[in-house]
């Protein structure tokens, strides 16, 4: 992978509140990283770590009120997205970047058809009229391995399964030949074989299009699968970022430890009950002046309580380069004995 | 769709039979006779060949298939040969109003007409109103727009109409004397004079039925309107850079209208039943008017005849209605 070739999309210090009743919420946290030309991220996090609000942030699509920028740059093709008009993103949004939501049962419009639905961003982005728009719809549906295509653009959502809904909304973030897709949990509502399918699915259509994925998920084993690169999220801000190898054989940051650690092995002796991380994650009302992870983790030190650490490079490489981690402990924290007070 | 339509037309039949089975007997067990009507200086003789002549002795049942074979045989024969000029009904005796002697129907079809204009203008534009407010309030909740909408959707809504008529005929005829307080059925529009007489007089009564009907519609409006905009599609729409008119006028409103015209077309057959109180309020000459004048009078044809034209038009509406939902949502289809 070129990995000194300018970026499709860099982001430097994004940050992102929530208006509540009951204050600010700092859903995102000074959060920077880059995406590589036909390079796929991988963005773990449990719930409410900030990976979907990040995401969604970038392209203003979060309802605002109550979302608010705070700064940062996004920038895509050498423009910086937060400064663009709603006009301009919208000019964005479905034609330089395609989304994939979590539930295809829902993520459709259940009263127009999918031909209806899949034309749309091809006749408002391409310009196309009805026949060149149905064509190159036939010609999506059949990317994403929709048989019968011709005849299924006149059907509705209700008539289709997860998975083939799923294929749609694939074909819907393609349709304008996107140079990003963004993918927010979009196996997490499918059962077990229909993920691997849209697995498979996205992995040759990378191949074939040379498209660049953002690939958001809580589940480990689909980012070992799918992802180059792995970017891991906590507290509304970036804890881990590395190769997705180097993540797996070397995890630096307790969290991400921690999440491994609760991925059950299939072969060798039972280890006893699965281990789970406890606790949830923060919900902070303030920009975070210490570790967020400092109430969960097992090698918390008073360091942790005053400073909230910066990413610093692990394997000497510049920080989003190579491997690094926001965590106070330089060397790998100790493993086996838990310093906890 | 189409074997649907007929299914439940043919079910219909059963049902409008029932229904006028007991509207009969409701008015006819109801206390008063026609017959306490008739002076008392009339001659005791007098007064029986008069019940007599209305028909009022024959037992319940002969009565009521008498009224069955009129309803569903004369009357439409009648109708025929006045649209025709043909002669099918041969003089056969129709269904006569107790108290002005002349067909039912006719009498109906008199009154008709003041009812429509006032009251059907009143829902149109109700609609009208009520569909751009819910659409806004909904997309800029808790706004000022919104805020406002609400306070004036409750006053409009749990304020009877009685109340808001008065209040009107205060305001606007007596302190400040716009509009007429009284609607003047005899009224022709033949000029552009009579035109904006026609339009004065109708203000007052159609302003507070339609912000009456508005209120609850708007309020229909805007709640289905909120459950969809927060729908995952809507941000489907987004994300596909749709801009927000598209996504809020096309993907939600079309959502969100199904169950509002179901409300619409349901409130339908009020249209022909007349705002009784407002049409009262008022002094308008129609079938709202029509049918009180006719409970005051023990006049039964008119108040069975009225009430179950009303009892067809809901089952007809209704009808109507499933059959809007059925093309707006293609989830449901009937077949």
């Amino acid at each position: 992978m070129a990995e000194r070739a300018a970026p499709v999309l860099e982001v430097k210090g994004l940050r992102t509140i929530f208006r509540t009743r009951g204050g600010e919420v700092h859903a995102v946290n000074d959060v920077s990283f880059h995406l590589n030309r036909g390079e796929v991220l991988g963005v773990v996090g449990e719930s409410g770590s900030g990976k979907s609000v990040t995401m969604m942030s970038l392209i203003g699509l979060l309802p605002a009120p109550p979302a608010e920028n705070r700064g940062g740059e996004v920038l895509l093709g050498g423009r910086d997205l937060l400064k663009l008009d709603t006009r301009a993103l919208q000019e964005v949004r479905g034609a330089r970047v395609g989304f994939v939501f979590q539930d295809p049962m829902t993520s459709l419009n259940p009263v127009f058809t999918l031909g209806d639905q899949l034309m749309e961003p091809l006749r408002k982005h391409m310009g196309m009229d009805r026949t060149a728009a149905a064509n190159r719809a036939v010609e999506l549906l059949e990317l994403v391995g929709i048989p019968d295509a011709r005849r299924r653009l006149k059907a509705y959502p209700h008539q289709f399964s997860g998975g083939m809904r799923q294929r749609v909304m694939i074909a819907i973030a393609l349709a304008c030949d996107p140079d990003v897709l963004i993918a927010d949990e979009p196996t997490t509502a499918l059962d077990v074989t229909i993920q691997a399918q849209i697995l498979e699915l996205v992995k040759e259509l990378r191949h074939k299009l040379g498209m660049a994925i953002i690939w958001i998920t809580h589940d480990l084993g689909v980012i070992a699968g799918i992802a180059d690169r792995v970017l891991v999220m906590y507290g509304g801000q970036v804890v881990e970022q590395a190769p997705v190898r180097e993540l797996f054989a070397n995890p630096q940051h307790p969290y991400t430890r921690a999440l491994l650690r609760t991925i059950p092995a299939i072969s060798g002796p039972r280890e006893g009950r699965l281990k789970v991380i406890q606790g949830q994650p923060p919900i902070l009302m303030a920009p975070p002046a210490a570790c967020p992870f400092r109430a969960r983790c097992d090698y918390r030190h008073d360091r942790c309580d005053r400073e909230n650490p910066l990413r610093r490079a692990v394997d000497g490489r510049p920080v989003g380069q190579g491997h690094d981690v926001a965590c106070h402990w330089t060397a790998p924290a100790p493993v086996a004995e838990v310093i906890h007070a | 769709m189409l074997t649907y339509t007929l299914r439940r037309l043919l079910v219909a039949i059963p049902t409008l039979l029932l229904i006028s089975l007991v509207i009969f007997l409701l008015v006819d067990l109801a206390p008063g006779s026609p017959a306490s009507e008739i002076p008392l200086t009339v001659p005791a003789e007098v007064k029986a060949k008069m019940i007599e002549a209305m028909g009022i002795n024959e037992p319940v049942h002969i009565r009521y298939l008498l009224w069955l074979k009129q309803f569903f045989w004369t009357e439409p024969l009648y109708a025929i040969d006045a649209a025709f000029g043909t002669d099918f009904a041969d003089n056969a005796p129709r269904i006569i109003s107790y108290s002005s002697k002349v067909p039912v129907i006719d009498y109906i079809a008199e009154r008709l007409p003041q009812t429509l204009i006032v009251i059907g203008s009143a829902y149109v534009i109700a609609i009208l109103i009520a569909l751009p407010i819910g659409i806004y309030s909904a997309y800029r909740q808790y706004s000022w727009f919104d805020q406002i909408g609400t306070f004036v959707s409750m006053v409009g809504y749990s304020v009877p109409t009685f109340f808001t008529g008065l209040l009107a005929i205060i305001v606007f005829t007596s302190w400040l004397g716009w509009f007429p307080s009284i609607y003047n059925t005899s009224l022709r529009v033949v000029d552009w004079a009579s035109f904006k007489q026609q339009v004065t007089q109708m203000f007052l009564p159609v302003a507070v039925l339609a912000l009456f009907n508005a209120a609850e519609l708007s309020r229909y409006t805007r709640s289905s309107m909120l459950e969809n905009l927060s729908q995952d599609y809507a941000r489907t729409a987004r994300a596909k850079g749709m801009s927000e008119r598209t996504v809020v006028l096309k993907h939600v409103l079309r959502n969100s209208l199904i169950p509002v015209i179901t409300v619409i077309t349901l409130g339908m057959p009020a249209i022909f039943a007349g705002a009784i109180v407002t049409e009262q309020v008022f002094k308008i000459n129609g079938i709202g008017a029509a049918l009180i004048g006719a409970i005051h009078v023990n006049d039964l044809p008119v108040v069975q005849t009225i009430a179950f034209i009303t009892a067809i038009l809901i089952v007809l509406f209704n009808l109507v209605a499933d059959i809007l939902y059925g093309i707006l949502d293609p989830r449901i289809r009937y077949d």
